[in-house]
C-alpha cells in the first residue's frame, strides 16, 4: 500500500482476504487497494478466483478471514444492497436482468432503491435520469423492450445501465464482453473508460488480452487464489510467471 | 395513476353500497351464508398474492394464519366477550407477528424449502392449539353470538358486510403495494434475488414486511369465521384445505396484478359454492383439482396472462 501517499486515501483496500469452499482455497491472503477512479483490469486463468473476489467484493460471499474496507469503513459484514448503497455496484459474468420487467423498469428498480434516491423528487425525475442513462449507453431506443427480446450485446450493456442507476464509485464488470464481436468489445470498452473519467473506480475482469491492455491503469493477476503480478498492463503481460500460468507460454 | 385511484375508490364505494343495499333488501340468508364464503377467499388470496405472488414465495401455511385468526376471535370472546372489530384487529396484529417470527426463522430459505417449512409452521400451530385446554382443544368450542347491530337483521348479514370492508381493505393495501417502490422491490427479487441486492433492493426486509402484511391480511379475514360457524375445531380452522383453495385461485386468477386473485376467488369460490349445493360438498375438491390442470395447461399465467396475450395480440394486429 506504499505505492499511495497520505493525501490518495484508497478508495478499496482488500486486507489479507481469504475464502475457501470445504477443503479448496478459492483465495488466499489477498492483500490489493484500489485508488478513486482507477481503471483496473483483474485476469487470471479459469478457476483463479476473480469471481470469487468479486463475489467477497460485492457482498454476495463472505470471506473466511480479512477485511474489507470501503473509504473508511469496514464493510465485511455488510449484505449486498447496503454495499451497493455505499457505492459498490456490479455486472454480472452471465447478464441478471429482471425477466418480468423492460429495459427502463430495471433501471428504476435501481434508482428507487438507490441511496442517493432524495436527488429525485418524483418518480418522473427518477424515469428521466433512467433514460439519461440509458442514452449514454445507447439503449434509449430499448426503454421500453421487455428484457426478454433483447440481444446478448444489449444485455450487457443493460446491466452497465443499471449498474450505473445505483450510483457507483466502484463498478465491477465480470466479463462484460465476453460473447461479443471485436466491434461491440470496442463499443463496451469506450463506454467503461469513459466511465473511468468520471471519478468512478472500475475493476473489470476479462479474458479478452486487447481490452485488458488497452483498459487498464494497473492488472492483477492471480492464479489459484494468490497473486502472482500487479503492475501496469506491459509489466504484467512481461512477467514470466503470468505468461506460464494464464497465456500457457 | 391519479386516474386509476379515482376509478378505483369510486369502485370499492359502489361495491360496498351494493353489499349494504343487498344486506337491507334480500330476506333470505342463504346468499349471504355462501357469499360470506367467497368474499372471505377474496381476502385470503389477495392477501396469500403479496408475498406468493409478487415475491415469489410460496406460503403453503396459508392455514396456519387463517387458524390463528379463528381462535384469537375464539380467545377473545371467550376471555372478554370481545365485539367483532376488536377480533378483527386483535386477529390482524397476532397474525403479522405470526408472520414476523415465521419470516424471520424461513424467508432465507428458498423455492420448495421455504413452502415445506410454511406447513411445518401450520402443523405446529395446530398441534399447540389441539393440547390447548381453554380454546376447546381437539374437541372444539362452541360460541355465542352476541345479539345482531342495527342496522342489521341477521347476524350473517352483517358478517357479510364486514368481509366485504375487509375486502376492500386487502384490495386496497395489495394495490398500493404493487404501485409503489414496495412493489417493484418485491418483483425485482423474484425475478432475481442476487441481481436484485446488488441493485441495492434490501430483499430480506421487503420479504419479511410482505409476510407481515400478508400474514396480517389472512388472519384479520379469517377472525370472522369463529362468529360464522359460531364454532371452532383445529382440524377445521387449520385445515390445508384452505392452503390448497388459495394457492389454486391465485394462480387461476394470475399473481401479478391484484386483480388477479380476486378474479380467481370469485371464479372458484362461487363454482366451490354451486356444486356443493346441486352435487355434494365433497366435489369441492374435485372441482378445484380440475379446474387447476385446465389453468396450468391452457393459461399459466392465469385469467391475467390470457387478458394480456388477447390484447397483446389485438394490438399486434391493428
Amino acid at each position: 500500500m506504499n505505492q499511495f501517499s497520505a493525501a490518495e486515501a484508497p478508495l478499496l483496500r482488500i486486507h489479507a482476504l481469504t475464502k475457501s469452499f470445504g477443503g479448496f482455497v478459492a483465495l488466499d491472503n489477498i492483500d490489493v487497494a484500489i485508488r478513486r477512479g482507477e481503471r483496473f483490469g483483474l485476469i487470471g486463468p479459469n478457476g483463479s478466483g476473480k469471481t470469487t473476489l468479486v463475489n467477497c467484493i460485492s457482498g454476495a460471499l463472505r470471506p473466511n478471514k480479512g477485511a474489507i474496507i470501503f473509504g473508511e469503513e469496514d464493510i465485511t459484514p455488510l449484505p449486498p444492497n447496503q454495499r451497493s448503497h455505499r457505492g459498490i455496484t456490479r455486472s454480472f459474468q452471465i447478464p441478471r436482468p429482471f425477466r418480468s420487467m423492460t429495459v427502463i423498469e430495471n433501471l428504476m428498480v435501481a434508482l428507487d432503491f438507490a441511496a442517493h434516491r432524495g436527488r429525485f423528487e418524483t418518480a418522473s425525475h427518477r424515469r428521466d435520469a433512467a433514460m439519461a442513462i440509458l442514452k449514454r449507453i445507447g439503449l434509449a431506443g430499448k426503454a421500453d423492450a421487455p428484457t426478454t427480446t433483447l440481444t446478448q450485446v444489449e444485455l450487457r450493456k443493460m446491466e452497465l445501465a443499471r449498474a450505473l442507476a445505483t450510483g457507483p464509485k466502484l463498478l465491477i464488470s465480470d466479463e462484460a464482453m465476453a460473447g461479443l464481436s471485436t466491434a461491440e468489445v470496442d463499443e463496451v470498452l469506450d463506454l467503461l473508460i469513459a466511465l473511468g473519467g468520471e471519478d468512478i473506480a472500475i475493476i473489470m475482469i476479462e479474458h479478452i488480452m486487447q481490452a485488458v491492455m488497452r483498459f487498464s491503469e494497473r492488472v492483477m493477476c492471480l492464479d489459484a487464489g494468490k497473486i502472482i503480478a500487479i503492475g501496469t498492463p506491459g509489466e504484467v503481460m512481461g512477467n514470466a510467471r503470468v505468461q506460464e500460468a494464464y497465456l500457457g507460454a | 395513476m391519479r386516474a386509476g385511484s379515482i376509478v378505483f375508490w369510486f369502485g370499492a364505494v359502489v361495491f360496498l353500497a351494493a353489499v349494504f343495499l343487498m344486506t337491507q333488501a334480500v330476506g333470505n340468508e342463504y346468499p349471504f351464508f355462501a357469499g360470506y364464503v367467497i368474499l372471505q377467499f377474496v381476502v385470503l388470496s389477495v392477501a396469500w398474492s403479496i408475498l406468493g405472488g409478487y415475491a415469489g414465495y410460496v406460503n403453503f401455511g396459508t392455514n396456519a394464519f387463517f387458524g390463528v385468526g379463528v381462535y384469537s376471535a375464539v380467545v377473545l370472546v371467550k376471555a372478554f366477550q370481545a365485539p367483532l372489530a376488536a377480533q378483527i384487529v386483535v386477529a390482524a396484529v397476532v397474525g403479522s407477528l405470526l408472520g414476523l417470527g415465521v419470516g424471520l426463522l424461513t424467508l432465507r430459505m428458498r423455492g420448495i424449502f421455504f413452502s415445506i417449512a410454511t406447513i411445518a409452521v401450520a402443523i405446529i400451530i395446530e398441534t399447540a392449539v389441539t393440547n390447548w385446554r381453554f380454546v376447546g382443544g381437539a374437541a372444539g368450542i362452541q360460541l355465542q353470538r352476541p345479539p345482531v347491530m342495527p342496522p342489521f337483521d341477521s347476524y350473517v348479514k352483517m358478517l357479510f358486510f364486514v368481509q366485504a370492508l375487509l375486502v376492500v381493505i386487502a384490495v386496497a393495501t395489495t394495490r398500493a403495494i404493487q404501485n409503489s417502490r414496495i412493489g417493484r422491490g418485491l418483483q425485482a427479487l423474484r425475478d432475481d434475488e442476487l441481481a436484485a441486492e446488488c441493485a441495492g433492493v434490501p430483499t430480506l426486509r421487503l420479504k419479511l414486511l410482505a409476510c407481515v402484511i400478508s400474514g396480517a391480511l389472512i388472519s384479520a379475514g379469517g377472525a370472522p369465521a369463529a362468529m360464522y360457524l359460531q364454532y371452532a375445531n383445529p382440524e377445521s380452522a387449520f385445515n390445508l384445505n384452505y392452503s390448497v383453495s388459495v394457492l389454486a385461485m391465485s394462480l387461476i386468477g394470475g399473481t401479478t396484478h391484484w386483480i388477479g386473485p380476486v378474479l380467481g376467488a370469485v371464479l372458484l369460490g362461487t363454482t366451490q359454492q354451486l356444486s356443493a349445493v346441486t352435487i355434494s360438498s365433497e366435489v369441492n375438491v374435485l372441482v378445484l383439482g380440475i379446474m387447476l390442470v385446465l389453468f396450468v395447461v391452457g393459461a399459466p399465467k392465469g385469467l391475467i396472462g390470457l387478458v394480456r396475450r388477447r390484447s397483446k395480440l389485438e394490438r399486434a394486429g391493428s
